[in-house]
């Protein structure tokens, strides 16, 4: 069953870009889009760790910032030739605040 | 039995019609009345008079011995009294009475004059006729006139006095000149020309009052207090047609005579023909519906059934080295697109308006070679669909299958001009292919074509592949990423001629395939926005790379560096202090001393980046935009101040450009280096902007680079003060900042556009490229730490802290 944890308001994270949260596990990144939706992924590119946090977010992906790898905010993976995959767990809005499901911090752990 | 005809008026109109007559034998006794002294005259004309390049006699149409020729009576210099339709007889003003079977008003119009104090003051003219020309060319050199009107008439008139050295000055009610003709770029181009030819242009002006002194014109007063001493005042805001003798002979009359499609009046034996008619409510006042109009009045007169049609209507202006088009409909709307092309290097400028695949409007300024192809598509309303891509290199490029460019080029005679700038034909390109050249840049080299501005590259290119076949491979135009098919130059032109002032408009306008961009081209229109309209664009914080957008550069772990701004290279024990003590309080892992002079701060964590701005804000320093594409740093020798060979100060000159120059962005990083004497220590010579200092000034030299590629800049020009040293310096900066393909160093730049054309424009347009740099600096020239220390600094922490949250 899920489980949300409030975790800020929405105009906290520009349109466009993303802000990072700490977990005893490490840093997620959260993503607003230009249309309002929110992402939730690990803060780390698949290819050198790098802090997609800090990328350039368009459509539904974002930049990595260190070396221009494009992640899929929807699945985590990445687009064009190369490969890879970041995790990716339920976020959602309600009542204009970023709700985030308490399972991600499980599955972290178990990760 | 020869029936009579009385004509009213000998204008253009009614002179075209009578000749319609004579050419078709009519058997019509005819008389023609005019007012002026004279016959028919082509008044359109009256300019290329006015400007002494053609006189009076060769603008006349018909003179005495043609009336003579075909027995046409004339009573010129006589006006009419009364006409007595239901008699059908016109009284003249000395009695006479002439009986008519059919009666033809050309009366013309007449100009409008608006009722300004002081409007009936001695030296108060309209331009209309060939007195109105007179009073304008007696007035000599040394004399001053006025020109309320920018339209076509009043430039012409003022184009024509400025020709005979009168100091003229064209006041103009609106927000650009020929409002109804032209568009804003285009009004933009003919004002730029007309003040070349030295006259004043002021638009958005209200006239208030005329002052008079003795009952002759002094001056004219404007609503915001300016006063415009004159000799000679010219209205030339507009006609209305001169319809009181038809009123008082009873015809219908609106604005104009009211004529039906045959050009008959409410009075079947009565026809009007030019300026005086009102057509389903329409008035004329251009030559071409004139003519139509006088043929048609002509056919109905010898009982043949013709029919006046309203079509679109061209306009040309005719001033001497300022071509320019006009037809249509060129207003924006909805569903309708536009293409542009400019050549801001010839001063080209063409715009046509489509809508559901047809031309609608045009608009040209530079080059109006093609405009009678273009009217021809508007008038026809041609399905231009299939020759979009090249619709607007105009018909020498629609050869061969639509949309191949190559067989366009294949069908250009060898005389067509390739490369405006430098004036190369298509002939000499395929000389220099034939002599050895198989690449662009080997033509470019021997010809020079496309060296200038670069924008017939794509031209060059084609004529290469043209010529050598298959040994050439067309290189495809790069687009700026896969968001679009456009290029970084054809989205800077779209910016700039559609004033796109956000990325929407751009996506909007330039037909982006994504929905917001992505990482390549957002931070490239971010720059072009910001750099073309500094005013009105906001700059966006998220279509920046996270170096610029969180002012510091980023590391491989995710950490930043941080460099302060050290102003010319010189520091005091007291920065030098607070570094070390920031360093050690943000535990900076590394501390190192930069190429540019400065000391960069390694390892300083996101989190903590406000703070720190804030503990060396607090000690006087400023970001060293380390990080940006934008000015880094001026690097400076000790010059004159310890150097015993330095010649001038060279460190301060440092600090004061550093001090002009921070805070601007750039299409790539820009780095400075000034050197005291010519052994350079300040290595000057590979930076995008040197200046190495000799004793007669300062020698400024651009586009050198010491990364990827290592290139020694070029001299672009040697000044003997500080203060030229730093007006060419932002010029060249401002000229690189409008022109520039996004990440592209000056060198790169400069191989494209040429070192010659960079003088050039810095030579021709320096004060105005400085105050266009003031402009965008007055909004950038701030340090970004502080701002964000004050108004983001929670942007810098974490959005939540979930450490200590259970994880069950």
């Amino acid at each position: 069953m899920s489980d949300w944890i409030d975790i800020a308001p929405l105009e906290n994270v520009p349109q466009r870009g993303a802000r990072m949260i700490k977990t005893a596990f490490g840093c997620v990144a959260v993503f607003r889009t230009a249309e309002d939706e929110v992402f939730a992924l690990d803060n780390a590119c698949p290819h050198k760790a790098g802090p997609l946090a800090e990328g350039i977010v368009h459509g539904k992906s974002v930049t990595c910032p260190l070396h221009n790898w494009v992640i899929s905010l929807e699945t985590g993976e990445t687009q064009g030739a190369d490969e890879g995959r970041v995790a990716t767990y339920p976020a959602r809005i309600e009542n204009g605040r970023i709700l985030l499901d308490r399972v991600f911090l499980k599955a972290r752990v178990a990760a | 039995m020869t029936q009579k005809l009385i004509v009213i008026g000998a204008g253009m109109a009614t002179g075209r019609m009578l000749e319609a007559l004579i050419d078709a034998k009519v058997d019509y006794d005819i008389t023609l009345i005019n007012g002026e002294a004279r016959g028919n005259y082509n008044r359109i004309m009256l300019s290329p008079v006015l400007s002494g390049d053609k006189t009076y006699t060769e603008i006349v149409t018909h003179d005495d011995e043609w009336y003579k020729l075909y027995k046409i009576e004339t009573r010129f210099g006589c006006f009419v009294q009364n006409i007595d339709r239901e008699n059908r007889t016109v009284t003249l003003t000395d009695e006479e009475v002439l009986p008519y079977d059919k009666l033809v008003f050309g009366t013309g119009s007449n100009p409008f004059m608006i009722p300004l104090p002081g409007h009936d003051l001695e030296g108060v003219i309209a331009y209309r006729d060939l007195e109105d020309t007179q009073r304008m060319m007696d007035l000599g050199p040394d004399h001053k006139c006025v020109v309320i009107g920018g339209g076509l008439l009043g430039l012409e008139a003022a184009a024509g006095m400025a020709a005979r050295g009168v100091a003229v000055t064209v006041v103009h009610i609106m927000g650009h000149l020929m409002e109804r003709q032209l568009d804003e770029a285009a009004g933009y181009l003919l004002r730029k020309a007309l003040v070349d030819k030295g006259i004043t242009v002021k638009c958005t002006a209200n006239s208030k009052e005329i002052l008079g002194e003795n009952g002759r014109v002094k001056a004219l007063l404007l609503d915001d207090g300016t006063e415009l001493p004159c000799d000679l005042l010219v209205m030339a805001v507009g006609i209305r047609p001169n319809v009181k003798l038809a009123q008082d002979a009873g015809l219908a009359v609106g604005k104009g005579i009211h004529v039906d499609d045959q050009m008959v009046t409410s009075d079947a034996d009565v026809l009007a023909v030019g300026e005086c008619v009102e057509h389903d409510g329409a008035i004329f006042g251009l030559v071409a519906p004139l003519y139509d109009q006088a043929k048609v009045a002509a056919q109905t007169l010898m009982g043949e059934h013709a029919q006046f049609v309203q079509k679109e209507l061209s306009t040309k202006l005719k001033v001497t080295g300022c071509d320019l088009f006009s037809a249509g409909d060129f207003a924006d709307g909805d569903g309708r697109e536009d293409i542009v092309f400019r050549d801001p290097a010839r001063g080209v400028y063409r715009r046509l308006v489509i809508e559901n695949n047809v031309m609608i409007g045009a608009v040209m300024y530079g080059d109006t070679t093609d405009s009678n192809w273009f009217f021809s598509l508007i008038r026809d309303k041609t399905d231009i669909s299939n020759m979009r891509d090249t619709l607007i290199f105009g018909p020498a490029y629609q050869g061969g299958t639509p949309l191949d460019p190559l067989a366009a080029v294949a069908a250009l005679p060898r005389d067509a001009e390739i490369c405006g700038c430098n004036g190369i034909c298509k002939g000499q390109i395929e000389d220099a292919i034939a002599a050895g050249a198989s690449d662009l840049g080997a033509v470019r080299s021997t010809t020079k074509a496309s060296g200038s501005c670069g924008t017939c590259t794509g031209l060059v290119e084609q004529v290469l592949a043209v010529t050598l076949g298959d040994e050439f491979v067309v290189p495809a135009a790069a687009a700026i990423c896969a968001c679009t098919d456009m290029t970084h130059e054809d989205v800077r032109r779209m910016i700039k001629s559609q004033r796109l002032m956000s990325m929407p408009a751009v996506w909007q306008e330039c037909g982006w395939k994504t929905s917001c961009g992505c990482h390549v081209c957002r931070p490239a229109l971010n720059f072009y926005l910001l750099a073309d309209w500094p005013l009105e664009y906001q700059d966006d914080p998220q279509s920046r790379f996270i170096n610029e957008r969180k002012h510091a550069n980023i590391q491989k772990d995710g950490t930043f560096s941080v460099v302060p701004r050290m102003w010319g290279g010189i520091t005091t024990p007291d920065e030098l202090r607070a570094i070390a003590d920031a360093a050690d309080k943000y535990r900076v892992p590394t501390v190192k001393v930069t190429g540019g002079q400065r000391i960069d701060l390694l390892g300083v964590k996101g989190e903590d980046l406000p703070d720190i701005w804030a503990d060396l804000n607090a000690a006087g320093m400023v970001s060293g935009h380390a990080y940006s594409k934008g000015l880094r740093t001026v690097k400076t020798c000790v010059g004159t101040d310890h150097c015993r060979f330095g010649t001038q100060d060279s460190t301060g000159l440092g600090i004061k450009l550093e001090k002009e120059l921070w805070g601007s962005w750039t299409p790539h990083k820009l780095k400075l280096g000034l050197s005291g004497c010519p052994r350079n220590c300040a290595e000057a010579t590979c930076k995008d902007i040197g200046v190495v200092c000799v004793d007669s000034g300062y020698q400024v030299s651009i586009g050198g680079a010491a990364g990827m590629d290592v290139r020694e800049t070029e001299l672009m020009v040697q000044v003997a003060t500080e203060e030229e040293a730093i007006d060419v310096i932002k010029a060249v900066t401002q000229l690189y900042r409008e022109n520039a393909k996004y990440l592209d160093r000056i060198y790169k730049w400069m191989g494209k556009v040429g070192l010659d054309w960079i003088k050039e424009r810095v030579e021709t347009e320096g004060p105005a490229l400085v105050e266009r740099f003031e402009l965008s600096q007055s909004i950038y020239r701030k340090d970004p730490w502080a701002d964000h220390v004050q108004t983001k600094a929670d942007r810098y922490q974490p959005l939540a802290n979930l450490s200590l949250e259970a994880a069950e």
